[in-house]
C-alpha cells in the first residue's frame, strides 16, 4: 500500500514539471512574435487555426523554426506539438531546419528543364560548394529546388532570396556567385 | 475591328504596375460604381450566367453554374467567403503573375463585384509565397481601396459590406486545388476533401465559399459593366470572351497574350511566340499546362477553346502551352513531369502517394538505359489506374498521367528507342 503514495507523489511531481516547462515555454516566443501571432489568432475561429501563420511569424523572425519553438507555438495554439509539426513538415516553405541568409529556389519545373536547369544547377552547387537541400559553411546560402515560378517565358529562372533572377546563364551565376569562396574549389 | 483586350488594356509594356489613379483613370471601377446598389446581386448572377464565362483555373466550369449553388437566404447571418486563387504553381503556367504584378486593381474590383454577387462579406486572395510584387500590389490596392469607401463597412454608402485579406501561402502545388486550399487557409495540412459538401454550401469554417482563379476574377467587372452579349462576341468560337495564352520551350519569342478564346494553336505559336527558335523542329506540345495531354504538329490548326482542345484528347488546362521540340527527350520531358507530381503528392490516397513514384521511377530506368520491354506495360497499367478519375481523392493524379499517357501514344518509338538501345538516344547528343 505504502508504496503507492511514492508512486502518485512521481506522477504529480511529474505534472508539475511538465507545467512548469510549458509555462516556461511561453518565454520562448519574444513579445513581438507573440503579438503577432495573437492578431492572427483574432482572425480565425479558433486558436489552432492561426497555426500556419504563426509558423511563418516565428520564421520571419529567426529564420527558421527549432524544435523548442514548434513546441512554445503548439501550447500557445492550445494543439499537440505532434499535430503542429504534422503541418510544418507539409509546407515546402517552413524551414524546420537552419537555412542561410538567402534562400536560393531554383525552378526545376517542365520549362526550365527544357531551358537547361540541370545545367544550371550544376553549375550553382559548383560555384557554392553544396547540394540541393545544402547551406554554404559560412552561412550565406541554402539551395533548393522549387516548383515552376511562373516565369516560364524567362526560362530558367531561380530566386535569390527575395529577386527573381530570369532568363539565367552559367555566366549570370559565375557573375551573381563569383565571389563566394564557398569551397566550390 | 479593332482587337478588345479588356484584361491587359492596362499592362504597359515596361510591365510597370497601374495604381489607382491611373487605373481610374482609365476607366476602372465604373463597373463597382454602376452596380453596387444599382443591380440586385441576382442581376448580376443572371449578367454573368448569360456571359458563359468559364473558369480559367484549368477545368473550365461555368462560373456563373458554380455561383449558383451558393445559398443567397442566409438567416443565420453567418459569413460567406469568396476565394481568389493565385497559387499558380501548375508547371508551366505564367499569366496570373502578370494579371496581379501589372493591374491589382483589376482583380480588386473583379473580386468586389463578385463578392457582392454572392453576398459574400469576407474575400481572400491566397498567392504563393514567391509571387512577392503581386503580395506588396494587392496589399497596397486594398488599402487605396479602403481609403476610397471602394472596401470595408457600407461600400459606396450602401448597405454592403466587405473585408478583404491577402494569405500568403507556406508552399506545395496541392493548395491550388480548391479544397485543398480551403485546409491551408485553416491552418491544417493541405489535403484536399470529400465533394459533396461542396464549398459552395459548406467550405471555409464549413461556410459557403467560392474559389476562383485570378483570370475568371479579372474578367467579371468587365462584364457586368459591358453586358454578356459584348462578352460572348469576343470569342471566336462557342466560347465566351478573351484568353491569356501563352507560349513557352524553344520558341523564338515565348510569353504571354489576351487573345479572342479560340485563337488556333498555329497563330498563337507562330504569330505571337514568332515560331521555333533555329534549329529547333516542333514535335508536340501541352495546351494548358503540365497536366495536360500531349497534342503535335496534327493539331495546329485547331482551336484553343474548351470543347476543341477537348475533343482532340486533351485539354485546353490554364492556356499556357509547353512547347517539346525535336532536341529534346520526350522520355525526360515526362520523367520531369511525373517527377514532380510525385513530389507534390499529398500523401493521401495510395494511388497517388505510391503509383507516381514507381512511374517516376520505371521512367528514370527507362531514361537511363536501364528500361525493359515489360516497363511499358507496367506504366500502361498505372496509366489505367491512376488515370481513372474517381480511383484517386483529387485531380492531381489523373492529372500527372495526361502526359505520360499521351507521351506513350505519340512517341512510343522514342520509348522504345531507350529500352532497345539501353539508354538516351538525346542524352548521347549531349542535350538532355
Ligand atoms: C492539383 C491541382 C492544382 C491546382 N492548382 C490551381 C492553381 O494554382 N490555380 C488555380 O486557379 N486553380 C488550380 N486548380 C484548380 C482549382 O481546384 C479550381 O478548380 C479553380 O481554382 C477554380 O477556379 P475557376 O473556376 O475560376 O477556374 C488546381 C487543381 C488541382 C487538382
Ligand atoms: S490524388 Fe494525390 S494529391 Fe490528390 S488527395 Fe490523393 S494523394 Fe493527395
Ligand atoms: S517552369 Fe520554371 S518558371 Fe515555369
Amino acid at each position: 500500500m505504502s508504496d503507492l503514495i511514492p508512486i502518485v507523489s512521481v506522477a504529480e511531481a511529474a505534472l508539475s514539471e511538465e507545467k512548469a516547462a510549458l509555462s516556461g515555454l511561453n518565454a520562448v516566443l519574444s513579445e513581438a512574435e507573440l503579438t503577432a501571432i495573437d492578431r492572427e489568432i483574432s482572425h480565425v475561429p479558433y486558436r489552432s487555426a492561426a497555426a500556419i501563420d504563426a509558423l511563418k511569424i516565428v520564421q520571419s523572425h529567426r529564420g527558421w523554426v527549432s524544435d523548442e519553438n514548434l513546441r512554445a507555438i503548439a501550447h500557445h495554439l492550445e494543439m499537440s506539438a505532434a499535430e503542429l509539426e504534422g503541418i510544418a513538415t507539409f509546407y515546402n516553405l517552413i524551414f524546420r531546419r537552419p537555412v542561410g541568409n538567402k534562400v536560393i529556389l531554383l525552378c526545376n519545373s517542365i520549362s526550365c528543364w527544357i531551358k537547361g536547369c540541370d545545367n544550371l544547377q550544376k553549375k550553382v552547387s559548383e560555384q557554392l560548394g553544396v547540394d540541393l537541400g545544402q547551406t554554404t559553411p559560412d552561412n550565406r546560402y541554402t539551395l533548393l529546388p522549387v516548383t515552376c515560378l511562373g516565369a516560364c517565358d524567362k526560362a530558367p529562372v531561380m530566386m535569390v532570396g527575395d529577386d527573381l533572377h530570369e532568363d539565367v546563364t552559367e555566366q549570370a551565376v559565375q557573375t551573381l556567385f563569383g565571389d563566394h569562396g564557398g569551397g566550390g574549389e | 475591328m479593332s482587337l478588345d483586350r479588356p484584361l491587359t488594356r492596362n499592362v504597359r509594356p515596361d510591365r510597370s504596375p497601374t495604381d489607382l489613379a491611373a487605373y481610374e483613370a482609365n476607366g476602372g471601377y465604373r463597373g463597382l460604381h454602376g452596380a453596387i446598389g444599382k443591380l440586385t446581386p441576382s442581376d448580376c448572377l443572371q449578367i454573368l450566367k448569360n456571359s458563359n464565362l468559364r473558369g480559367r483555373g484549368g477545368a473550365g466550369f461555368p462560373t456563373g453554374m458554380k455561383w449558383s449553388f451558393v445559398p443567397m437566404d442566409n438567416p443565420s447571418g453567418g459569413h460567406k467567403y469568396l476565394i481568389c486563387n493565385a497559387d499558380e504553381m501548375e508547371p508551366g503556367t505564367f499569366k496570373d503573375r502578370l494579371l496581379m504584378e501589372c493591374d491589382p486593381h483589376q482583380l480588386i474590383e473583379g473580386m468586389i463585384l463578385s463578392a457582392y454577387t454572392i453576398q459574400a462579406d469576407v474575400a481572400y486572395i491566397f498567392i504563393r509565397a514567391e509571387y512577392i510584387k503581386a503580395t506588396q500590389l494587392l496589399r497596397e490596392a486594398i488599402a487605396a481601396c479602403h481609403d476610397k469607401g471602394y472596401l470595408g463597412k457600407n461600400i459606396l454608402g450602401t448597405d454592403y459590406s466587405l473585408e478583404m485579406h491577402v494569405h500568403v501561402s507556406a508552399g506545395r502545388y496541392i493548395c491550388g486545388e480548391e479544397t485543398a486550399l480551403i485546409s491551408a487557409l485553416e491552418g491544417k495540412r493541405a489535403n484536399p476533401r470529400a465533394k459533396p459538401p461542396f464549398p459552395q454550401v459548406s467550405g471555409l469554417w464549413g461556410r459557403p465559399t467560392i474559389v476562383n482563379n485570378v483570370e475568371t476574377l479579372c474578367n467579371v467587372h468587365h462584364i457586368i459593366e459591358r453586358g454578356a452579349d459584348w462578352f460572348q462576341s469576343l470569342g471566336l468560337t462557342a466560347d465566351a470572351g478573351t484568353k491569356m495564352y501563352g507560349v513557352s520551350g524553344r520558341v523564338k519569342n515565348p510569353g504571354c497574350w489576351e487573345l479572342p478564346i479560340g485563337t488556333p494553336v498555329r497563330e498563337i505559336l507562330e504569330d505571337y511566340a514568332g515560331g521555333m527558335e533555329d534549329g529547333y523542329q516542333l514535335r508536340g506540345f501541352l495546351p494548358g499546362g503540365g497536366s495536360t495531354d500531349f497534342l503535335t504538329t496534327e493539331h495546329l490548326d485547331l482551336a484553343m477553346d474548351y470543347d476543341t482542345i477537348g475533343k482532340a484528347g486533351s485539354r485546353m488546362g490554364t492556356g499556357t502551352m509547353i512547347i517539346l521540340d525535336d532536341k529534346t527527350c520526350p522520355v525526360g520531358f515526362v520523367k520531369n513531369l511525373v517527377e514532380f507530381f510525385a513530389r507534390e503528392s499529398c500523401g493521401f490516397c495510395t494511388p497517388c502517394r505510391d503509383g507516381l513514384p514507381w512511374c517516376a521511377q520505371v521512367l528514370d530506368d527507362i531514361e537511363q538505359g536501364r528500361g525493359l520491354q515489360e516497363d511499358m506495360d507496367t506504366l500502361a497499367r498505372q496509366v489505367e489506374f491512376i488515370g481513372a478519375m474517381g480511383n484517386t481523392h483529387c485531380a492531381l493524379a489523373p492529372g500527372a498521367m495526361e502526359p505520360l499517357a499521351s507521351g506513350m501514344k505519340y512517341f512510343r518509338e522514342d520509348f522504345q528507342r531507350h529500352i532497345d538501345g539501353a539508354g538516351c538516344p538525346w542524352c548521347d547528343g549531349g542535350i538532355h
